[in-house]
């Protein structure tokens, strides 16, 4: 079996992201609350790794450490071997469309983080990286006039123009209607498979971190430990009917405790 | 009618100015029934007007009014900008001064002119103070409130690309809270355009403001009273619809409901 995962995964995978015993307890109105209990967790340098969980659990709690926002209350993350102390732009926070900036239009948001380039450098990766996620001809647009998957996209854009070495998104297609939802999937997919960056994606969709994912982290209710950590051994393409995929899908089902009827 | 239903072309303008008829014709007939000598006609109010146009002193009033609002205005956004910004972005100033600013901005304006004769004399200086007053601590809580409202995901994102704390101001809380202060600008601009009149009564002796008060003085001249009221309501529209314009600008509209 092991044999098999080893094959299924074509990155020679290197440590990317370590966290090490990571605890978070919130204290608010004097009570103390539990949300992260030793978590360790090594994270593959180029891997797709979902974070799974119910909502509430805490997994959104752990992607704000990874990026920096947070800092846990024992533990450590690090990143190449060193710790993270605070955002950085080689790590990029995607949040649900909510995140691209009203005031700037398609082109102005993607140029946001190239303050520090020579302008045909900006003009290049600006160009780019809206013909990747499909807004040509919405250049001088602002965001009131995109639809809630052309704001995801432009968010994705935005990130990927820094060229970080690492994407974390936040449930980011949980406010979009489910057939958006599934080519963004596809989209993502095609992305991650060009630029090859590491991504560490939080949801509570089951079938969307089996769709996604090399491996799959299950994490439990509040305080959230590591459950499980199941690999995704079929390659991309994709198929969603296939025996392998159903199996993975439904061993995840009762990992959570779900019986797989309604 | 529907209230969905957009109003046509035609009807958005004709029933404002049936309206403005009716009123008109309500008032000169209430002239004609009381049979007042004191309170003028619309007609008489026009002709007063016309009079005033004629003998060139009304441009005079009209810029002198117009000056003071833009210095007074102006003066209140260029330290009251900034100042909001900065307590906005430092809760820990903002405590330490809001409860100072708290007790002063209640104050009417009015209140203030014997202090600002004191300070700055009768004239132009005290006018202009009284304005500034009037419009300064709108615009300071304004901003206050925008810097605050900024949802925290503009800001991490900002911090998140790597932008230093003075980067982070100008390229996110500025922008993400020019809305508000745009709305705040605006009903600073309103009340500086509602003191200037005040401030010209007692303060100055010119200014549509000075025109009412002298025009009373000066024989008792209501016609002339009441036209100055009616121009002093025209250009105060004027101005607000002018600022309005500023809400329609595309990197702005976002923050206003009807423009989503």
């Amino acid at each position: 079996m092991s044999s098999m995962e080893a094959l299924a995964i074509p990155v020679a995978l290197q440590t990317k992201l370590r966290a090490e015993h990571v605890n978070m307890v919130f204290r608010r109105d004097g009570k103390e609350t539990s949300v992260l209990r030793d978590i360790n967790l090594d994270v593959g340098d180029g891997e797709f790794l979902c974070l799974l969980g119910p909502s509430g659990c805490g997994k959104s709690t752990l992607l704000n450490t990874m990026a920096g926002f947070l800092s846990p209350t024992s533990g450590q993350i690090t990143v190449d071997g060193e710790a993270v102390r605070g955002p950085d732009p080689r790590r990029i926070f995607v949040f649900q469309e909510r995140g691209v900036f009203p005031w700037l239009t398609v082109e102005g948001n993607i140029e946001f983080g190239l303050f520090k380039l020579p302008r045909e450098e900006r003009e290049r990766r600006v160009a780019h990286y809206i013909q990747m996620v499909g807004l040509k001809g919405f250049e001088k647009s602002y965001p009131p006039e995109l639809s809630g998957g052309m704001k995801q996209r432009l968010e994705v854009a935005r990130a990927l123009a820094v060229n970080p070495d690492m994407l974390l998104l936040d449930e980011p297609f949980g406010a979009l209607d489910s057939i958006t939802r599934l080519i963004m999937r596809g989209e993502l997919l095609r992305i991650w498979q060009a630029e090859r960056k590491t991504i560490i994606f939080v949801t509570h969709d089951i079938d969307e971190a089996v769709q996604l994912a090399d491996r799959v982290v299950v994490m439990s209710a509040r305080p959230a430990h590591i459950q499980e950590i199941v690999t995704i051994d079929i390659p991309h393409p994709r198929d969603i009917s296939s025996p392998r995929y159903l199996e993975l899908r439904d061993g995840i089902f009762k990992q959570i405790g779900l019986a797989h009827k309604i | 009618m529907n209230s969905l239903v957009e109003p046509r072309k035609w009807e958005r303008l004709f029933w404002p100015l049936f309206v403005s008829a009716l009123l008109l014709g309500a008032w000169h007939y209430c002239v004609v029934w009381t049979a007042t000598k004191i309170f003028p006609s619309p007609l008489e109010v026009e002709r007063g007007m016309a009079q005033l146009f004629h003998e060139n002193v009304l441009w005079r009033d009209i810029y002198d009014s117009l000056r003071r609002v833009a210095v007074g205005f102006g003066a209140a956004a260029a330290l009251g900008i900034p100042l909001g910004l900065t307590l906005g972005w430092y809760p820990a100033a903002d405590q330490v001064v809001n409860p100072v600013m708290q007790i002063l901005r209640p104050i009417s304006p009015i209140a203030w002119i014997p202090v600002a004769i004191i300070f700055f004399g009768v004239g132009d200086h005290a006018a202009v103070f009284l304005i500034f007053l009037g419009a300064f601590f709108p615009i300071v809580v304004a901003c206050i409130d925008g810097v605050s409202n900024v949802p925290s995901v503009y800001r991490r994102a900002g911090r998140n690309f790597g932008l230093a704390p003075w980067q982070l101001l100008t390229r996110v809380v500025f922008p993400a809270s020019l809305p508000q202060i745009i709305v705040g600008l605006r009903i600073a601009l309103g009340i500086a355009w509602l003191v200037v009149v005040a401030a010209e009564m007692i303060a100055v002796d010119s200014g549509l403001g000075y025109l009412i008060i002298d025009s009373r003085n000066s024989g008792k001249r209501y016609d002339l009273v009441v036209a100055a009221m009616l121009l002093i309501g025209l250009i105060g529209l004027a101005l607000d619809v002018a600022f309005r314009r500023l809400e329609k600008l595309k990197s702005v509209r976002w923050g206003f409901r009807n423009e989503a």
